[in-house]
Order: structure tokens, then sequence, then C-alpha cells
């Protein structure tokens, strides 16, 4: 059995409906992203950095980054509760766990990091 | 009392042991594509980075992208990608109560399956054609 919940915010609910909502801004984006692309025709440089250059783009794009790890979060917790627990992995279950835990968070804090100096670096 | 009805552990050796239905293929595959997905953010970001960064980013990145390898993880990643989607939409109808029944949710697993390998050839045709 998992003793240790570290969901997203610590509350199954809550973690349903941040799973939805950005779920509903993930689908949005890829819709408008993808058919941008599909759209355009020729892609060119100017074209595609015009289009992230708008400031409403640079929002939703940064808005989805954020969407996306949190949704990521979510979701890898669950694989891991799911998972990684003593029946499989032995009594060092929880542990292992912890460290799958701590390296998507960092790697999710990477993306967001990484994301921004996409937008607004240099 | 003892309740024989409890859940039972399965290990990865009994996992093709059992029958498995069809909702169980779409679930696992939604998951699966998932961790596909949380990998991929990496190279959404690189190729992201790399187009915006300057007009020579931009093509090396087009030149990559039309390589056989970048071919096929672009393809991969848009593969993921659609049936994520897919399968996401799904659980978004699922919430509206639509396709909970046992039937309902044999028809949207099949739905799920077969639009999402609609478009997966898509993306397949329009990274060959790209």
């Amino acid at each position: 059995m998992v003793t240790q919940v570290t969901s997203f915010s610590r509350n199954g609910l809550s973690d349903f409906i941040v799973q939805r909502v950005t779920a509903y801004v993930l689908a949005l984006y890829t819709v408008v992203v993808l058919g941008f692309i599909l759209t355009a025709g020729g892609m060119t440089y100017e074209i595609w950095q015009g289009f992230f250059n708008q400031t409403w783009m640079q929002v939703f794009t940064l808005l989805a980054l954020l969407s996306t790890c949190a949704h990521a979060w979510v979701g890898m917790w669950t694989i891991g509760t799911d998972y990684i627990r003593e029946h499989y992995f032995g009594e060092n279950a929880n542990a292992i766990r912890l460290v799958y835990q701590v390296g998507c968070v960092l790697a999710l804090a990477c993306y967001i990091i990484w994301g921004v100096q996409i937008l607004w670096g240099s | 009392m003892k309740n024989d009805h409890r859940p039972i552990n399965v290990n990865p050796s009994d996992l093709f042991a059992f029958a498995w239905p069809i909702s169980a293929l779409a679930s696992i595959t939604h998951r699966i594509a998932g961790v596909v997905l949380f990998i991929g953010i990496a190279f959404g970001l690189y190729a992201l980075d790399m187009s915006l960064g300057s007009a020579q980013g931009f093509d090396t990145l087009h030149s990559m992208m039309k390589s056989p390898i970048g071919m096929f993880v672009t393809w991969g990643l848009l593969s993921a990608l659609a049936y994520h989607f897919v399968a996401g939409l799904k659980h978004l109808f699922l919430d509206l109560e639509y396709g909970d029944t046992l039937e309902g949710s044999k028809f949207a697993a099949r739905t799920t399956l077969l639009v999402s390998a609609i478009l997966i050839v898509l993306a397949g045709l329009w990274v060959i054609q790209g």
C-alpha cells in the first residue's frame, strides 16, 4: 500500500480539475498551432517568428507550457504511484518513487525555465 | 468472512495471460503516449528554440527534420500527440457522461483507435511530403 501521498495539490479532486482544465488549454493550443502551420502554406522564418512574436501568442504559449507541466505532473505522479510500489520494487519502493517524482519535478521546472528563455530571452 | 473478490496485483509476466479488452488497450496506449510526450517536450522546446532564434536556425531545423531520423522523430511525436489528444477527448466526453456504459466504452475505445490511426497516417504523409 502506498502510504506517502504527494499529489500535485495534495487533493485528488483538485488534481482531477487541474488535469481537465489543462487538457482543454492544451487541446486548444494544439489546434491553434497546428492549424496555423497547416494553413500558412509555405512556412518561412518571417511568418513563423512573426506568429510567435505577438503578445497574445507568447502569453498563450507560456500558458500552454505551464499547463503541460501541471498536466504532466499529475500524469507522471499517477504512473509512479501505480507501478513504483512495494509489490514490484520491494521495500525500497518509497525511496525509488521519491527519486522518480523529484526527477519529474526537476525536468518540468527545467522545461518552464527553458520556455521562458525561448519566449523572452536575449 | 474472507472476501475472494479483492483486487489482485498483476505482475508483468501475467500481462499476456489476460485477454485485453479494447478499452484497456486504448487506456494503456494513452498512458504510454503521455510518457512519450513528457520526453517529447524537450524535443519540442529544442525545435522552438532553434526555429525562433534565427533564420539560419530555422533552416537548420528544417533540414534536420527532413533527415530520416528527423522524420521518424517528428512522426513519432506527432503520433503520440495525435493519440493522446483523441484519447483525451474520450475522457472529456466521459466527464459529460457520454460513453460510460460497457457498450459505450467499447465504442469509444474503437473510435479512439480508428480516428487516431487515421491521424497518424496523415501525420506520416505530411512528414514525408513536407
